[in-house]
């Protein structure tokens, strides 16, 4: 009876190791000359991050000879290591993968294949194969704070934040700083999802802050749900990845906006010109890559000539975001004035500055 | 009208065993093929990717090894509570708290030689996780707690207090602010064995055989089975249920725990957050799947990892979206545990004369 179970499951599991032995899968895919492969984190239907990144991808799926394959949904682990190495092992060119976790397994994975491009996507590490490459969202989030600022009533915004790394706090910060460079008085409260696709969990965390008071929803996560949440209590939000009106468009006032395919289009053109050199490349507003939507109806006209002036000095270089004086939580002076806080500072900033209520953990 | 009857069989016939899990897989697949027609794809092509993503190449079986070791470890620890019908579903939080013991180690001693070292590991994170399995045993024994809950719970805490540790202090400054610790050092790293699977796959033979020789051989093993079929006869026998309560969550959690520092140690080379992807869940799964026979916990450790990694060849090479994937392993899964259900009845067609005689 034992036997007969065990010898049951073996046969099957011996049946299905054979099945691909006995058919020819692969053999249409050698005319194109271009395999790009793109890894993401979450759902690409989520509106935000992932679908930003995959207007790319299908931008380049439309020129000729590049053919194109995405896995969505992928756990950062050991379950991202296997699927770039399936990338690797079935030929893609250039592989793409667009979340911090992805980071160790494509170093790794870069050292083994030094044919193959890899790009990844908000991470510190390159090399000879392996580009990262992010952008400066942080200068679209100082702008979008002003206008938070200016529309505030009570006086406090509300932060739903996926996790306490560099790139969340960097982006709460420099919004902070917009916020309070039109409005003084106005304070940020930050909650930590912990998630990055919930949108169940990410709209309960803005309701939670709505309940203790705030009127303004400001959010870093992958799906609307915040932005949901706004909506139905009446309250303005401040929108991010995507302009987010659709799931918003009572409460939208501005979103802070990822353009990729310009990334991705000036990637694909200099890579099959052979002119495209792996390193570290960080787009700010000037390049394109990150940008502010369009005003909500409500944003009277002196906010929007504020921000507006705002972003051509943020783009034609006389500002930066991160000017002394920069004060942190406890008072203490992080920038002096007259100095701008360095790259190194901003890539790994573990602090909040004054004005945000919550803990940088 | 006639109907059918649910009639309990006597001695299950060998054949049933033989053919269900066949039976089982060809009406998932059938299931799926009908989904995958409505989205335009090719069900043929499609059941040829999953298999060789999850067992046709020598690539594919190693990716599948890998998945196996954890899940094959958390399984076999909580089929053994499952035994004694001590349900612990808290093998994902003990699998955590292993993670944070053989880190510790790593931490605390170094320099040591390799060998020395990963036993340490290995027996840092078996005490983490047995003493996270007492906890709950302990509640029950005390103030009658259900374990369901309390291990369920527990989970929560063990994953948010591993958290805890590489948000703050063993974060490592030279990781850029992001949640980490540092790369463990060589000697703490299980090496590669097989191809590039880890040295875990011994740990797993090793830990397969000791609990197999455990159940059969001894009598503790035998009281542990006795107490699960009937606690009451256990009781007039003074078996100790008190102390084997404890005792099972212990060694359930231990095993959890050596998974966990598997997978820090040989995946992830260091302590991260996102260290629990579900395999203390997954576990539950297999352990009921296999009816908590050793032998057959190992060949469905390594038939669900398969399905998991298959899935993932599904994506790649098909484009179909991933929650495709989750569906289908979902959908071969209850298909399995629904086909057990003819190992011990049948159905018997009420007919007339039947139908009087019973």
């Amino acid at each position: 009876m034992r036997f007969f179970n065990c010898a049951a499951a073996f046969l099957a599991v011996c049946g299905m190791a054979l099945l691909p032995f006995a058919s020819s899968a692969s053999a249409e895919d050698a005319a194109k000359n271009v395999k790009v492969g793109f890894i993401y984190v979450s759902p690409v239907g989520d509106e935000g991050w992932s679908w930003m990144h995959d207007q790319g991808r299908k931008m380049m799926e439309e020129l000729p000879g590049v053919e194109t394959a995405m896995m969505e949904s992928v756990p950062e682990g050991p379950d991202a290591e296997r699927a770039i190495k399936n990338m690797c092992s079935k030929g893609y060119n250039v592989i793409v993968a667009t979340s911090f976790g992805y980071m160790d397994p494509m170093a790794k994975l870069a050292r083994r294949h030094p044919d193959i491009t890899f790009l990844h996507c908000s991470g510190y590490k390159h090399s000879d194969n392996m580009t990262c490459y992010f952008g400066r969202i942080y200068e679209a989030r100082y702008l979008t704070g002003m206008v938070a600022g200016a529309m505030t009533k009570t006086n406090e915004i509300g932060y739903v934040a996926a996790f306490p790394i560099p790139e969340v706090v960097r982006g709460i910060n420099a919004f902070t700083l917009g916020v309070r460079s039109v409005n003084p008085e106005a304070k940020v409260r930050v909650v930590w999802t912990r998630t990055w696709y919930s949108p169940d969990d990410e709209k309960k965390a803005a309701e939670g802050l709505l309940d203790v008071g705030v009127d303004v929803i400001v959010q870093h996560q992958n799906s609307a749900g915040p932005q949901v949440a706004a909506e139905e209590r009446g309250a303005y939000s401040v929108g991010y990845n995507t302009d987010m009106s659709s799931a918003a468009p009572k409460a939208h006032l501005v979103a802070a906006v990822w353009d990729w395919k310009k990334f991705y289009e000036k990637f694909i053109n200099e890579y099959r010109a052979g002119t495209w050199k792996n390193g570290n490349y960080w787009y700010g507003l000037s390049d394109g890559i990150v940008d502010i939507s369009a005003y909500g109806d409500m944003v009277p006209a002196d906010v929007r000539a504020k921000v507006d002036a705002a972003k051509a000095s943020i783009v034609n270089g006389t500002y930066k975001v991160f000017s002394g004086p920069v004060k942190d939580q406890e008072g203490k002076e992080r920038v002096p004035a007259g100095q701008v806080a360095p790259d190194e500072m901003l890539l790994s900033m573990d602090w909040f500055v004054e004005g945000v209520i919550g803990t940088a953990r | 009208m006639d109907g059918f009857r649910v009639v309990r069989r006597q001695t299950p016939p060998g054949w049933v065993s033989f053919a269900v899990l066949p039976a089982a897989l060809l009406i998932a697949l059938v299931f799926c093929s009908l989904l995958l027609m409505i989205q335009d794809k090719s069900p043929v092509k499609a059941a040829v990717v999953l298999f060789q993503g999850g067992f046709g190449s020598l690539y594919a079986l190693q990716d599948t090894m890998l998945k196996a070791i954890p899940i094959f470890l958390c399984s076999l620890g909580v089929s053994v509570a499952f035994r004694m019908k001590v349900w612990n579903i808290g093998a994902e939080g003990q699998f955590a708290l292993g993670g944070v013991g053989a880190t510790w180690a790593v931490l605390t001693f170094s320099g040591l030689p390799m060998p020395l070292m990963l036993c340490l590991m290995l027996l840092c994170a078996a005490v983490a996780g047995g003493l996270w399995g007492l906890i709950p045993g302990y509640l029950r024994l005390k103030f009658g707690l259900n374990e369901i809950i309390s291990t369920l719970m527990l989970n929560y805490i063990g994953i948010e207090f591993m958290r805890y540790l590489v948000y703050g202090p063993w974060k490592d400054p030279g990781s850029m602010g992001f949640p980490m610790t540092g790369l463990f050092p060589e000697e703490a790293v299980f090496p590669e064995v097989l191809g590039y699977v880890h040295a875990g796959l011994l740990v797993c033979v090793v830990a397969a055989v000791a609990v197999y020789v455990f159940l059969q051989r001894t009598r503790l093993g035998f009281e542990l089975c006795v107490s699960g079929e009937n606690p009451r006869a256990a009781r007039y026998a003074r078996i100790p249920y008190g102390f084997l309560l404890m005792f099972v969550l212990a060694l359930s959690g231990a095993l959890a725990g050596m998974a966990g520092c598997v997978e820090v140690s040989a995946t992830f080379n260091r302590l991260q957050p996102n260290l629990c992807t579900g395999y203390g869940y997954t576990a539950i799964v297999v352990a009921w799947l296999s009816r908590l026979r050793t032998p057959s916990i190992a060949l469905f450790s390594v038939f669900v990892a398969g399905l998991l990694v298959g899935t993932d060849n599904l994506q790649v090479d098909m484009q179909v979206p991933a929650a495709f994937g989750g569906i289908l392993e979902g959908f071969i899964l209850l298909c399995v545990l629904a086909g057990q259900f003819f190992h011990s009845y049948t159905l018997v067609r009420m007919g007339r004369r039947q139908g009087g005689a019973a």
